[in-house]
């Protein structure tokens, strides 16, 4: 059993986007949380003081934990920000500006 | 002159925010809900997205049927334009002017454009979050929040990974484990540290036997759905720990295993009890919290953690209602009834007329049984005895600031902090991008200092350019965005 399965998910055509330069295929509607998720990738971000690898933690936007870099603007949350055909998104090193 | 239609903005759309909508719509006013999400149903009821196409998303969801009486309702009021719909709006501050309300909102998911409401009332449905103490190894990637592992699979259809460890205590805990299963992970074992036997137990106690029965046997229905629960876990071969904790999760990068171990009376492992667990996912949850934000920023009182209210819902601030988790943590029945009164209350009193408490009669019954229920349960779910002092100096309490638990105790004991604001200053916890959301309960609790719910004028990082700029015209007139019916 998995997750699509399980509610007889009929997705639309999946397409892809690139994490880190490698592509990753997603379903229509997934966010890009969902989408690394998928990929079996768990974290995106590493923080500011000791570059500790973190991912998703509250999924609800909350926490501020899954913090990513798409097409090149940091900050974006994973887990509420929809994956879109050929976003480049990219691990984020603490605040992801150069400081 | 035309007598204007009064507008009842109505924020968050879950559960107590469908029923206030549904209530008030019906009895001639004109509501605006505001959303964060895209599309309705909050936490409780997150559809999968529709690129999904999922035909059955009923397997992932209890109460289907109350879900497609509100589904169904709303969509009937916004074909008749009695409601609004204003999906992926992230409200960051409620202004009150002069008995009326102005909402601002940022549109997402990247929340740099501004949006506003204009109403005459305003229902705070905003929800809640979840809690969760900190322990050694609880910041690896792969440990997440119950509730976020749910919402994720709910909406994304997607599972963190193979093996998962459900951790912590609460009643949540039990449908994200048989969830999380019925979707193919494999669940090594629900370890709670309360031991929830203890409520029936308790009950059977003389001393606790009025009060403990009475709030058990007004519900059958609670008593079923945990029998439902407990044949599920057995369906799913989930071995059920109770009176133990995780004590530390391990990785170097991400998430390996977990020990767990039986908490002793002090709250410390017992020695010889721990036992390690190999799992890629730690699902952990200490309880949920009411999001008091927008309230607090329009002054209405709070009564602990949640906003208090009055029998009509009302706050203590005029034209300001709350519902749902917002005034205190009772689940979704709970607050459907205190929604429907909140826009009921809302919908006489706009009109211009005193509502009859008669009318909304069953709906103040399960209130008052429901909120008797959450409170025996609350007793049975405590957290476990001094949790705090077994939290190891090196361990991050707050994630965004990165401060551990003995720069929290250095705080209190060498710089003589007495209460969370002044913790938070000397050492940034509760500063960072989630404003102590997320490690406040944990701080507090490490100081030793009471848990106050945290002062944030603005719910949600502002753009500077949004706050310098005049606000924008009205968005609660435009018609509903594709709220799929």
């Amino acid at each position: 059993m998995n997750p699509l399965d399980l509610v007889g998910a009929r997705p639309g055509a999946p397409f892809t986007v690139t994490f880190d330069g490698r592509e990753i295929e997603v379903l229509p509607g997934q966010t890009i949380a969902a989408a690394l998720w998928s990929a079996g990738v768990v974290a995106w971000r590493t923080t500011r003081e000791g570059a500790r690898p973190r991912g998703v933690f509250c999924g609800i936007g909350v926490c501020f934990d899954c913090l990513v870099t798409v097409d090149g603007r940091p900050g974006r949350r994973a887990c509420l920000t929809p994956a879109t055909p050929g976003a480049d998104i990219g691990t984020q090193a603490g605040t992801g500006h150069d400081d | 002159m035309t007598e204007r239609r009064q507008v009842l903005a109505v924020i968050g759309a879950g559960p107590a925010g469908l029923a206030a909508a549904l209530a008030a719509a019906a009895r001639g006013v004109r509501v605006v809900l505001v959303d964060s999400a895209a599309e309705p149903g909050g936490q409780f009821y997150r559809q999968p997205a529709p690129g999904l196409g999922a035909r059955r998303p009923q397997a992932l969801h209890h109460q289907w049927r109350t879900w497609e009486r509100l589904r169904d309702g709303l969509a009937t009021h916004l074909a008749a334009g009695r409601v609004s719909c204003l999906s992926d709006h992230h409200v960051w501050c409620v202004e009150r002017d002069s008995g009326r309300f102005a909402v601002h909102a940022l549109l997402g998911p990247e929340q740099r454009e501004p949006a506003s409401v204009r109403a005459d009332g305003v229902v705070l449905a905003t929800g809640g979050y979840e809690k969760v103490w900190p322990f050694p190894g609880w910041t690896l990637p792969g440990v997440i929040t119950a509730g976020g592992a749910q919402a994720m699979l709910k909406g994304g259809l997607t599972l963190p990974g193979r093996t998962v460890v459900v951790a912590g205590t609460g009643p949540l805990l039990l449908p994200v484990a048989t969830g999380l299963a019925a979707a193919g992970a494999r669940v090594a074992a629900l370890v709670e540290s309360a031991d929830p036997t203890t409520l029936v137990r308790r009950s059977a106690h003389p001393r606790n036997a009025v009060r403990g029965a009475r709030a058990l046997a007004a519900h059958p229905g609670k008593l079923a759905e945990a029998g439902g629960y407990a044949a599920q876990l057995l369906w799913h071969r989930i071995p059920v720990l109770r009176r133990r904790a995780v004590v530390e999760a391990h990785g170097r990068d991400r998430l390996e295993s977990v020990t767990v171990a039986v908490l002793g009376p002090d709250g410390r492992p017992v020695p010889g009890t721990a036992q390690r667990l190999d799992c890629d996912t730690l699902a952990v949850g200490h309880g949920l919290l009411p999001h008091t934000d927008l309230a607090d920023g329009l002054g209405c009182r709070l009564d602990g953690a949640g906003v208090h209210v009055d029998d009509e819902q009302r706050t203590d601030v005029p034209g300001v209602w709350a519902a749902g988790e917002a005034t205190g943590i009772g689940g979704a029945a709970l607050s459907l009834a205190e929604g429907h009164i909140a826009g009921r209350s809302a919908a006489a009193r706009l009109n211009g007329t005193a509502p009859d408490p008669r009318s909304w009669a069953p709906a103040a019954r399960s209130r008052t049984r429901l909120r008797a229920f959450f409170a025996e349960l609350d007793r049975a779910y405590a957290a476990p005895v001094r949790w705090a002092e077994n939290v190891p100096d090196a361990t991050v309490v707050c994630r965004c600031e990165e401060v551990t638990a003995g720069a929290v105790r250095e705080a209190v004991g060498s710089l003589g902090a007495g209460d969370l604001r002044t913790v938070k200053l000397l050492t940034r916890a509760g500063m960072g991008w989630c404003q102590g959301r997320m490690c406040e309960p944990g701080v507090a609790g490490v100081a030793g200092c009471d848990l106050t719910p945290g002062r944030r004028p603005l719910a949600r990082p502002v753009p500077l350019g949004v706050l310098a700029a005049p606000p924008p015209p009205d968005a609660g007139t435009s018609p509903c965005p594709g709220t799929s019916p």
